[in-house]
């Protein structure tokens, strides 16, 4: 392609380049229409493909989510969106006991290839319910898949490799980068369960994902300039992790410290954190270390900034990690 | 429009309590479960004439000239609000604006004893509970979750997360009975919200365990960009007939007709005949918040088709109409005037908690991980006054 795209645009143009391709993919959700989604992610779908392929639900997400698992029976393939990560929790059955469950239910019979999108995070100064980081709760739960884009040429690609896998995929698009502009290339550079090396490092090295892949980079150049070789992996693959990669980091750098905006209580971080020492013992130079939300409900806007990971506390992080 | 005074009884499930019918509420009493009900109970026309059910009923001038009151004064917080928004003051102002009657005429029913558990547009019934400017906006300033304390006001906090709160309007009801007490709650919901699993399940269980609690809808015809349409076939107060709860469909755009149906079911609910819904059919004027842009979905002649039918119009030609003097209206102007005043000010004294009250806050108890990671958040930054 070579243009650029913002994030929520490539979406766009990866739901567009499924469509096309696959007749059974059909999109749903709240406003996702006529207004073409509170963030503009399915604009126009409905002009090109029709009212029967791109719907307007009513307002339940436990029937968008239940509905889809019908449709998706009935050899359809549903996009369903959840208007914010906070809306999702109606449909939590349908999601874990349901959706994720049907395939092992039916001895390997039905599958359920159905992608669950979601605007997940905070940094917008938005109300209550619409900053949430759930990612755990998903990766906690057999039969789904859990990944996370941070850039638009993950977006496009990721999105269209997530509509193409048999399995259900539950697929977060970080809000506050939904207008950060890229170049989206025309082949995908790598497939949908392997993290990224964005930058290599000998010290240290950050994994991050989703929204706070830019604040990981940031800290990394931050620490480059102190004279630190300081690594940044994008892990884009929530469930399954890409163990390997980890292990090779691990190895090249001796220290890792995990990025994301959940909070650290049995979040991500913790399960790289046990696949780490479990796998590269004795390749570690310091434990491995958590940078997360405080362990708390989403606060009010106005105390966010304090409540979500920076680079201040990646550092701050990084420099516990190098001098323990 | 007619009223018949018998009531409809085709719908009413069965086991639906009869009600003793006092004369004055014939007509109302009719209005229960109509599923033919496709005009909804008005006491005043469009153009400020009683209809015919007003002038049986007769019209309240005292009664008028407040709910007048409260809807001009609740108007004039949403005009500031959405000013003091675009000025950047607020992060987000989600306007009540059109849906007054639906509001101050359906609060105002109730006594101040009685528990509600408003969504997030009752601005207006905030007022009418005295809930102080300031306290509206906060959370919309985004310096707390929720402005006002319950047990001053009666009132529960705003409810985001859609019908979740009409759940626990029900389990407050359900305590109110297990008391023997003789208040009655009230919950406001969206015509969209009605499309959730929670919603249906609170009329359910309600009906089922024939709470005092009224259901109140302020079907405003969208929901974000989704109409009606595309929520549901059968309409709301018809659906109430369906899990045996007493469905009211009124004109909620007229003030005195809100007011009058819902004295009359919560009277109803009050002395334990069970729940009542109440569909209110009004229009919400501005965009679905501050945020969106409602052109991209709805036309020019619907919205202009329903500023005819502005409840505070409406309620000014009935008032001028029975020789309401020109004082009223001025003095209004002026007290509206002061309180805009307030509204800017109270919006910027409006300063919210550190970071570290929440770590107060989250539990009860004593937490160990409250205290760790409170110091070390407390090590990381000084605490901001509140
Ligand atoms: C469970 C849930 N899903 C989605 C949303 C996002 N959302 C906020 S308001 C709204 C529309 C609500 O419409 P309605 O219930 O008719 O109330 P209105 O806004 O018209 O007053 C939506 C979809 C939400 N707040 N909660
Ligand atoms: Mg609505």
């Amino acid at each position: 392609m070579g243009t650029k795209y913002a994030l929520g645009a490539a979406i766009n143009a990866g739901l567009r380049a499924a469509m096309t391709r696959d007749e059974k993919v059909i999109v749903m959700g709240e406003d996702i229409a006529t207004l073409g989604g509170v963030f503009r992610v399915t604009d126009g779908l409905a002009d090109d493909f029709g009212t029967d392929r791109v719907i307007d639900t009513p307002l339940a997400e436990s029937g968008i989510v239940g509905t889809a698992i019908g449709l998706a029976l009935r050899g359809y393939r549903p996009v369903c969106e959840i208007q914010f990560d906070g809306f999702v929790y109606p449909a939590f059955d349908q999601i874990v006991s349901q959706l994720a469950k049907m395939r092992a239910r039916s001895q390997g019979r039905l599958s359920l290839p159905i992608v669950i999108r979601i605007p997940v995070g905070g940094g917008i100064g938005a109300v209550e319910h619409h900053s949430e980081s759930n990612e755990a709760y998903f990766a906690h739960t057999a039969g789904l898949r859990v990944v996370s884009c941070s850039n638009p040429d993950d977006a496009f690609h990721m999105i269209q490799q997530a509509i193409q896998s048999d399995d259900p995929v539950v697929f977060y698009e970080p809000k506050r980068r939904y207008w950060d502009k890229a170049e989206v290339s025309d082949e995908p550079s790598r497939s949908l369960h392997e993290a990224a090396v964005l930058r290599e490092g000998t010290d240290c090295t950050l994994v991050a994902h989703g929204p706070t892949v830019t604040t990981a980079l940031d800290a990394a150049a931050a620490a480059h300039e102190d004279g630190f070789s300081v690594g940044v992996v994008d892990l884009r693959t929530i469930s399954p992790l890409d163990a390997p990669t980890l292990r090779k980091v691990a190895a090249q750098s001796h220290r890792v410290v995990v990025v994301h905006e959940a909070s650290t209580f049995l979040g991500i971080g913790a399960e790289i954190a046990a696949t780490v020492t479990e796998e590269c013992f004795y390749e570690l130079e310091a434990p491995v270390l958590r940078v997360g939300a405080y362990n708390l409900p989403y606060p009010p806007a106005h105390m966010e900034d304090r409540f979500l990971p920076n680079v201040d506390r990646i550092i701050e992080a990084v420099d516990a990690s190098l001098n323990y | 429009m007619t009223v018949t005074a018998e009531p409809t009884t085709t719908s009413t499930p069965e086991g639906t309590p009869s009600v003793p019918v006092t004369k004055s509420s014939d007509i109302l009493e009719a209005r229960q479960n109509d599923p033919t009900s496709t005009a909804p109970f008005q006491l005043v026309e469009e153009n400020g004439n009683p209809t015919r059910a007003g002038d049986d009923l007769g019209i309240d001038l005292e009664l008028a000239q407040q709910l007048h009151t409260d809807m001009v004064l609740a108007r004039r917080l949403d005009h500031e609000a959405l000013a003091l928004q675009r000025q950047g003051e607020l992060h987000l102002w989600v306007m009540s604006w059109g849906q007054e009657a639906a509001q101050v005429g359906s609060i105002r029913a109730f006594r101040d004893t009685d528990r509600v558990f408003p969504s997030y547009r009752e601005h207006a019934v905030a007022m009418c509970r005295k809930i102080a400017p300031a306290d509206i906006l906060r959370q919309w300033r985004g310096a707390a979750h929720s402005g006002w304390d319950p047990k001053e006001s009666n009132v529960h906090i705003n409810s985001l997360v859609l019908g979740t709160q009409t759940l626990h309007a029900t389990g407050y009801a359900a305590g109110v009975r297990l008391e023997g007490s003789d208040e009655v709650v009230v919950t406001y919901f969206g015509d969209g919200a009605a499309s959730q699993g929670d919603v249906n399940e609170a009329f359910n269980w309600a009906a089922a365990g024939s709470l005092p609690i009224v259901f109140f809808c302020q079907n405003n015809q969208w929901a974000i960009s989704t109409p009606t349409t595309t929520q549901m076939r059968t309409p709301l107060h018809v659906r109430a007939a369906g899990f045996g709860v007493a469905g009211y469909h009124v004109d909620g755009n007229d003030a005195l007709a809100v007011h009058a149906v819902t004295q009359h079911a919560t009277a109803r609910v009050r002395s334990g005949e069970g729940p009542a819904l109440i569909e209110a059919e009004t229009y919400r004027l501005a965009g679905h918040s501050s945020s969106d842009d409602p052109k991209r979905y709805r036309t020019d002649e619907e919205l202009s088709a329903w500023q005819a039918k502005d409840p505070i119009t409406r309620l000014e030609r009935l008032l001028r109409n029975a020789g309401v003097g020109e004082r009223h209206f001025s003095d209004l102007e002026g007290r509206a005037d002061t309180f805009a005043a307030e509204v800017r000010e109270q919006c910027k004294s409006i300063h919210g908690d550190d970071l570290a009250t929440v770590f107060e806050h989250t539990y009860a108890e004593p937490h160990p991980v409250m205290r760790s990671e409170s110091s070390q958040y407390l090590a990381r930054h000084d605490r901001t006054a509140g």
